[in-house]
């Protein structure tokens, strides 16, 4: 196992300078949540036009996991219709789950958090962003169980 | 890593490190690290052999069968009844009863004592730096019974704050529960202060043993607590090993806590009578193997010598908080050795106590990060979580040092 497999460059970037990092006070949706195992928390706020996600943003603390993959997600979805994001959090949670191979192209940036699959305990930073959207979008959430 | 033959305040770590086997594997290719005592400690061949011995040579139920066997294994568990109380300074072994650990005893005193005893408007008084399973098990029992709880402060530096301690400990409190040692900040409590305040004022006190028992010389005539849970899984037994003692009169008066086999004296179709004390609390077959291996680590312990573990340990912390500081670590806890034990969490350089641990790994270095079942205390100092190395008697300042290496390299990714 080595570091590069799980801090890569885009990760450690999106870290450093987290993208759509902010409060949304008109989100016609968001959800809170946290993962206790760790204290990690976090909020996703989202901006809906007509069945279609405008724009994503968050606001949370969390390691360096949680905070890039939320940062890559709101860049991910926005712009998508729900069916579309549905299909890109049911994918990522295959990838994490080490279940399925992520469509590369679909997926972009979000590959690099294919080694956090390694670090079994990890894998709840990575998810928990996403969990957070499809409560906010009104769908089952998996949640982060300890 | 080149170990060297360090002989700390009494210790021969170079010695003490042979006798454990899991300290000679690697992990990432590098020597392991273990710091991570608080959570669970690492075994002695000793202890590792008389579970072993115990299944070969002796197994059968305890207090059952009528033959040799049975015999055997009922005389090995009541021998570490015996060895646990002697450990702890208690006279009468009749007063440890077996648990599964410091959870179990808490539960089994919020139940057993807490259900019987409490009312509604009577208080307990906790701090805010115990653990969750010396909170939950109260707010349980308060639910249950219409007590409320109530909590002593910290100061800054993580020591309790006794300064409202005459408005908090009153009249209305029946029973005050504290740790001994906190799990994250270290502290040491001034137990016997605390058990001096509390009769005083007819409460009780239960001492969570859980950091205190492994770590530092413990007599219960001494602290004159009422109650004191101990984890034997943290002090070089098996996990699932542990017990509490308890006052003789205090066991009498409690109801029991698990119903089943051998807690009783007649089953009638309706009602039941219970078994003297301890049996009355342990229903069931007990973890007869696991206490009878804890009981070797009780030995291997006072081959040491519980103040030579104890004043090992507070070198090691000093140099462990010195090198820490001067890496640019906010150290949580007390500085003062005197008044804290081994376990040390801190905060680097914002970097998130999870990536820590991840890259520490790589180092071989093993720590805790997280909230230590300590969300209260992570509160109060405003973190989310920390980083925790903990140290035990097999611990060197070379791993001291290696923690901090790896530290740097978490910089050099981060910063």
């Amino acid at each position: 196992m080595a570091l590069d497999d799980i801090y890569k460059e885009v990760i450690l970037d999106h870290y450093k300078n987290p993208r759509n990092k902010r409060d949304m006070p008109d989100a016609d949706r968001s959800a809170e949540q946290h993962n206790p195992l760790c204290g990690d928390e976090i909020t996703v706020f989202v901006h809906e036009d007509g069945g279609t996600v405008r724009d994503v943003t968050f606001l949370g603390q969390g390691c360096s996991i949680s905070q890039s993959s939320a940062s890559m997600m709101t860049e991910a979805v926005a712009g998508k219709t729900r069916e579309e994001v549905g299909e890109l959090v049911g994918g990522f949670r295959g990838m994490m789950a080490g279940e399925t191979e992520p469509d590369e192209d679909a997926f972009g940036e979000l590959v690099a958090l294919k080694g956090v699959v390694k670090y079994p305990v990890r894998v709840k930073c990575a998810v928990l962003s996403w969990d957070t959207l499809q409560e906010a979008l009104g769908g089952q959430a998996e949640g982060a169980s300890t | 890593m080149a170990l060297t033959e360090q002989r700390s305040a009494g210790l021969d770590v170079a010695r003490v490190r042979r006798d454990f086997p899991i300290l000679e594997r690697t992990v990432e290719g590098k020597p392991l690290v273990y710091l991570d005592s608080a959570a669970t400690s690492q075994k002695p061949n000793q202890v590792i052999d008389a579970e072993a011995d115990f299944y070969r040579q002796h197994n059968a139920n305890a207090h059952r069968g009528i033959y040799l066997l049975a015999e055997e294994t009922t005389e090995l568990y009541e021998q570490a009844r015996t060895t646990l109380a002697r450990f702890v300074g208690a006279p009468d072994p009749g007063t440890i009863v077996f648990t599964r650990g410091t959870t179990e005893s808490t539960n089994l005193v919020a139940y057993a004592w807490g259900r019987k005893f409490l009312s509604e408007g009577d208080e307990i008084l906790l701090s805010e730096m115990e653990h969750h399973s010396n909170i939950v098990p109260w707010q349980l029992a308060a639910r249950d019974t219409g007590a409320v709880l109530r909590y002593l402060p910290l100061t800054d530096d993580g020591l309790l704050d006794l300064t409202d301690l005459g408005s908090l400990l009153t009249e209305k409190t029946k029973l005050l529960a504290i740790t001994g040692m906190s799990n994250s900040l270290g502290t040491l409590p001034p137990v016997r202060e605390l058990a001096d305040a509390a009769h005083a004022v007819g409460a009780l006190l239960l001492v969570d043993g859980a950091q205190l028992v492994p770590h530092v010389p413990v007599d219960v005539t001494e602290l004159d607590c009422d109650f004191l849970t101990i984890s034997g899984h943290k002090m070089l037994g098996p996990t699932a090993s542990g017990g509490m003692y308890a006052r003789r009169e205090l066991l009498e008066s409690m109801d029991p806590f698990l119903g089943g086999g051998h807690m009783i004296e007649e089953v009638f179709p309706d009602h039941s009578t219970w078994n003297a004390v301890p049996y009355k609390f342990e229903a069931g077959t007990m973890n007869i193997a696991q206490e009878v291996a804890l009981a070797a680590a009780v030995d291997y312990l006072e081959g040491l010598g519980m103040d030579a573990v104890r004043a090992h340990e507070e070198e090691i912390t000093a140099y462990a908080i010195e090198r820490l500081q001067d890496a640019g670590a906010r150290v949580f806890g007390p500085a003062d050795v005197s008044v804290r034990g081994g376990a040390v969490s801190f905060w680097y350089h914002d970097v998130h106590p999870h990536d820590l641990a991840t890259i520490l790994n790589e180092e071989g270095v093993a720590v805790r990060a997280g909230h230590h079942c300590n969300q209260l205390v992570m509160r109060r100092f405003g973190v989310p979580a920390t980083t925790r190395a903990s140290f035990y008697v097999y611990n060197s300042n070379d791993e001291v040092d290696a923690l901090v290496d790896a530290l740097g390299k978490a910089e050099g990714m981060f910063g």
